[in-house]
C-alpha cells in the first residue's frame, strides 16, 4: 500500500512532523526548534495544509539525522498530545501484542 | 546440507565489507537517503514502523544448526532476543539498528548467511518444498537446482534491476509444499512419458493486488535446458515489463496482458537464440552441485521401531503430536517432524533465540544438526529416527514448540501486519492471536480437519491471504481496520483463489466471523473428512454468506 510519505497531503486538523531516526529508525518527531525528539509531547504541532507542508520541507532536509519524513495527525489535548491514528498510536506505544517472551529459559 | 565453498564465503565476505562501508558513507552524510536506500535493500534492511528490519535468506528453506545459532545470536545481541519465519522462508528481524547492521551481517556471513536477494527488484531467495530431499513422494531433490538458480542469479547484472521483485518456486513432489502456482515462475519436476526428468514450468503467478494463478507454457523442459529457459523469461520479462507502473510491473501483468500464448511464443523466440550456448547445462557441472549437498550417513533402522509404539500406546498425548506433526521420511526408521511456531495465543512464525538455540542442539542431537523452514512459518527437523520421536517430543514440548496443530485450524500464517509494517493498513498477528485463542482446544481443531487460515494486512498479500481456505484481508475504511474473508483459495497442486464473502467485518467482529464460517462448515460437510475446501467447492460460498452476514 501507499506509505503516508508517499501519499498526496491534505491536512485537516493538528498534525506533526514524523520520521525514523537515521542511526537505529527509532521514532521521532520535528520540534518547533527544528530538532528532533523520540517524545511525541515535544513535537511541534501544525494545523493545515500549509503550515504542515512547510514544517515538512524543513524537516525532509534534514535527512541525515531522521529519513522519511511525514506528516502524521495528532489530537491536542488539553495537556498532552495523542496520536491521531492506529498506524501512529503503534509507532509510539509499539505492537498491540507482547513480544515473545523467553520460554526456554 | 549444502556445502559452501570458498567462492561463496568470499562473496559474501566481499559484500559485508562492501556494506560497511556503505553504512559508514550513509552515517556520515556522504551519501543521502536516496543514494543508500537501493543500497540497503539489496542487503533486505528494510526500514518499518519502529526501527529497520533485517530480512536474512534461508535458501531453499536449509539451516545448520550452526547457522540457526547464529541466527538465535543475532536476535540476543542486537535485537530484542526473536526472530520472525516469513512465508517465504526467510527470517526477519525487527528491531535492529543501522549503526550495528555491519556487524550482524559479519557476524552472520560468519555463518554463511546474508540478506542478499531478499528486497529489491531481484531474483529473489529461490523456494522449494521444505521437505526437499527427505520426502517419500518426490522424484529427487529439488534443493539441487534451486541452488543452481541461486548461484546464477546472485548479483547477476542483467537481472538486478528487474521491472520489480521476482519470485521463483520449485517443488519435485506429487504433493505440492511450496506453492509453486502462484509464484512469478513454478517449476515442477516431473517425469515424460519416456522416464526423462524435467521440468513443468509455469508463469505470471503471484498474488498482491492483482491475483493470479500461473500458466504452464512449457510442459517439459529437459534438465539441460533448465538455465537458458529460465534466462529467456527474465529477458522478455525485462524487457517488456511495465516499469511505468509500479502496479503493473509484476510478470503475472505481462502474461496476462499479452496472454501465456504469445508471452510462451516471445519466449521461444529468445530462448532460440540462448539454448545451446553457455547455458545449456552440463550434466557433469549439475552433479558437482548436487554432490555438495550432503545426506546424513543413515543407519539401517526398520519403520515403526517398539520405542515408538510403545509410547504411541502409553501417552494419548505423544500419540496426538505424532499423528499430527509427524510424516513419513523416504528413508526406513526415520520420520520428518515438523515444530510448530504457532502455540496458543503467540505471533505466528516467532521463534525467541532461546528456542532457536534449543532446536539447534535437538537438530545435532535427533537430526543430524539439519533444521528446515518452511513457507507456512513452521520449523522442521528432517531427519529424526522414529525410536527417537519420544524423547524429541519431551524436548520439543519443553520449549514450547510440539503444539500438535499443524495444517490445524490454529496453524495461522500471518504476515507482520500494521504492529511492524509500514506498507500494511490493519493489524494480522492479533487476529491470529485471538482466532488461536478461540479455537484452542485440540479436540474441536482435529474434529474441524486441515484448514488452513492466512492473514494479510494489506493487499501485498504477505500473509498470502488469497490461498488460505480462509483468507482473511485487512483493509483500512475511515480509518478504521476492517477485514474482507476470502474462501475457498488453495496453494496445493490445485491452486486456487479463494472467492470473497461479502462485505468486509470490522476488526472487532472478525473472529466471530471467522467461527460462524467454520461452524457452518461443520454442518455443511458431507463426511467427518471432506476438508474445508472441498466443501466449498461443491456448495460454493453462499451458505456460508448467509452465515456470516445473517445477523450484521
Amino acid at each position: 500500500m501507499t506509505a503516508p510519505s508517499q501519499q498526496k497531503l491534505k491536512v485537516q486538523g493538528a498534525a506533526v512532523i514524523t520520521a525514523n531516526r537515521l542511526s537505529d529508525g527509532a521514532v521521532v518527531y520535528r520540534t518547533a526548534a527544528g530538532a528532533w525528539t523520540t517524545q511525541l509531547a515535544d513535537a511541534a504541532v501544525v494545523t493545515g495544509t500549509q503550515a504542515a507542508k512547510e514544517l515538512l520541507a524543513r524537516a525532509a532536509a534534514d535527512e541525515n539525522i531522521a529519513v522519511g519524513a511525514y506528516v502524521a495527525p495528532v489530537d491536542v489535548g488539553a495537556d498532552r498530545i495523542e496520536p491521531g491514528n492506529l498506524r501512529e498510536r503503534i509507532r509510539v506505544a509499539g505492537p498491540t501484542f507482547s513480544l515473545p517472551a523467553c520460554i526456554a529459559g | 546440507m549444502y556445502i559452501y565453498d570458498d567462492f561463496d564465503l568470499t562473496l559474501v565476505a566481499e559484500r559485508v565489507a562492501e556494506f560497511r562501508d556503505q553504512v559508514a558513507r550513509r552515517l556520515s552524510g556522504e551519501l543521502n537517503e536516496e543514494e543508500f536506500k537501493p543500497l540497503r535493500l539489496m542487503n533486505g534492511v528494510y526500514l518499518q514502523l519502529h526501527a529497520y528490519m533485517l530480512r536474512v535468506a534461508i535458501p531453499y528453506g536449509t539451516l545448520s544448526s550452526k547457522q540457526l545459532r547464529a541466527l538465535a545470536h543475532i536476535g540476543r545481541r542486537y535485537d530484542r532476543n526473536y526472530g520472525h519465519f516469513t512465508t517465504r522462508q526467510n527470517i526477519q528481524f525487527n528491531w535492529i539498528k543501522l549503526s550495528d547492521l555491519p556487524d550482524v551481517m559479519a557476524d552472520l556471513a560468519e555463518a554463511g548467511l546474508h540478506g542478499m536477494q531478499t528486497s529489491g527488484n531481484c531474483v529473489r531467495n529461490v523456494t522449494t518444498d521444505q521437505w526437499a530431499g527427505v520426502a517419500p513422494d518426490e522424484i529427487e531433490d529439488p534443493r539441487v537446482w534451486a541452488e543452481i538458480l541461486r548461484q546464477h542469479s546472485t548479483l547477476h547484472p542483467e537481472f538486478s534491476y528487474l521491472p520489480r521483485k521476482f519470485k521463483i518456486a520449485l517443488t519435485a513432489a506429487a504433493t505440492d509444499r511450496a506453492a509453486v502456482r502462484v509464484h512469478d515462475i513454478g517449476l515442477r519436476l516431473h517425469k515424460n512419458g519416456t522416464g526423462e526428468t524435467g521440468f513443468e514450468v509455469m508463469v505470471g503467478g503471484g498474488l498482491g493486488r492483482t491475483p493470479f494463478i500461473g500458466k504452464t507454457i512449457k510442459p517439459f523442459l529437459p534438465k539441460r535446458d533448465f538455465l537458458s529457459y529460465i534466462e529467456a523469461i527474465l529477458r522478455v520479462y525485462n524487457q517488456y515489463g511495465r516499469r511505468d507502473n509500479i502496479y503493473k510491473a509484476r510478470i503475472k501483468i505481462l502474461v496476462h496482458e499479452l496472454g501465456a500464448e504469445k508471452f510462451a511464443a516471445e519466449v521461444e523466440a529468445e530462448w532460440r537464440n540462448i539454448k545451446d550456448g553457455a547455458l545449456a547445462l552440463d550434466p557433469a557441472f549439475v552433479a558437482d552441485i548436487a554432490a555438495r549437498f550432503r545426506y546424513p550417513d543413515y543407519k539401517a533402522l526398520s519403520d515403526n521401531p517398539i520405542e515408538l509404539k510403545r509410547a504411541r500406546a502409553a501417552d494419548p498425548k505423544f500419540e496426538g503430536w505424532f499423528r499430527n506433526s509427524v510424516t513419513p521420511h523416504r528413508t526406513p526408521g526415520y520420520a520428518i517432524v515438523t515444530l510448530s511456531l504457532k502455540p496458543e495465543g503467540a505471533p505466528p512464525g516467532d521463534a525467541t533465540s532461546e528456542q532457536m538455540d534449543a532446536i539447534a542442539d535437538l537438530a545435532d542431537r535427533y537430526s543430524f544438526g539439519e533444521i528446515r523452514v518452511g513457507h507456512e512459518q513452521n520449523l522442521a527437523l528432517p531427519h529424526v529416527a522414529q525410536r527417537n520421536l519420544p524423547a524429541l517430543w519431551e524436548a520439543l514440548d519443553a520449549v514450547g514448540v510440539a503444539t500438535p496443530n499443524v495444517n490445524l485450524v490454529s496453524d495461522i500464517i500471518a504476515c507482520p501486519g500494521l504492529d511492524y509494517c509500514s506498507l500494511a493498513n490493519a493489524r494480522a498477528i492479533p487476529v491470529a492471536q485471538e482466532l488461536s485463542r478461540r479455537f484452542k482446544s485440540l479436540d474441536t481443531q482435529r474434529e474441524i480437519g486441515r484448514l488452513h487460515i492466512n492473514i494479510s494486512g494489506c493487499i501485498n498479500a504477505c500473509g498470502h491471504h488469497h490461498i488460505g481456505h480462509i483468507g482473511i484481508l485487512g483493509v483500512e475504511k475511515n480509518g478504521q481496520e476492517f477485514y474482507q474473508i476470502t474462501l475457498g483459495g488453495r496453494a496445493d497442486e490445485n491452486a486456487e483463489l479463494g472467492a470473497l464473502l461479502g462485505p468486509a467485518v470490522p476488526y472487532a467482529e472478525v473472529a466471530e466471523a471467522i467461527e460462524d464460517v467454520v461452524a457452518a462448515y461443520v454442518e455443511l460437510r458431507e463426511r467427518p473428512n471432506e476438508l474445508f475446501v472441498d466443501t466449498v467447492k461443491r456448495v460454493g460460498i453462499e451458505p456460508f454468506k448467509e452465515r456470516v452476514y445473517a445477523t450484521r
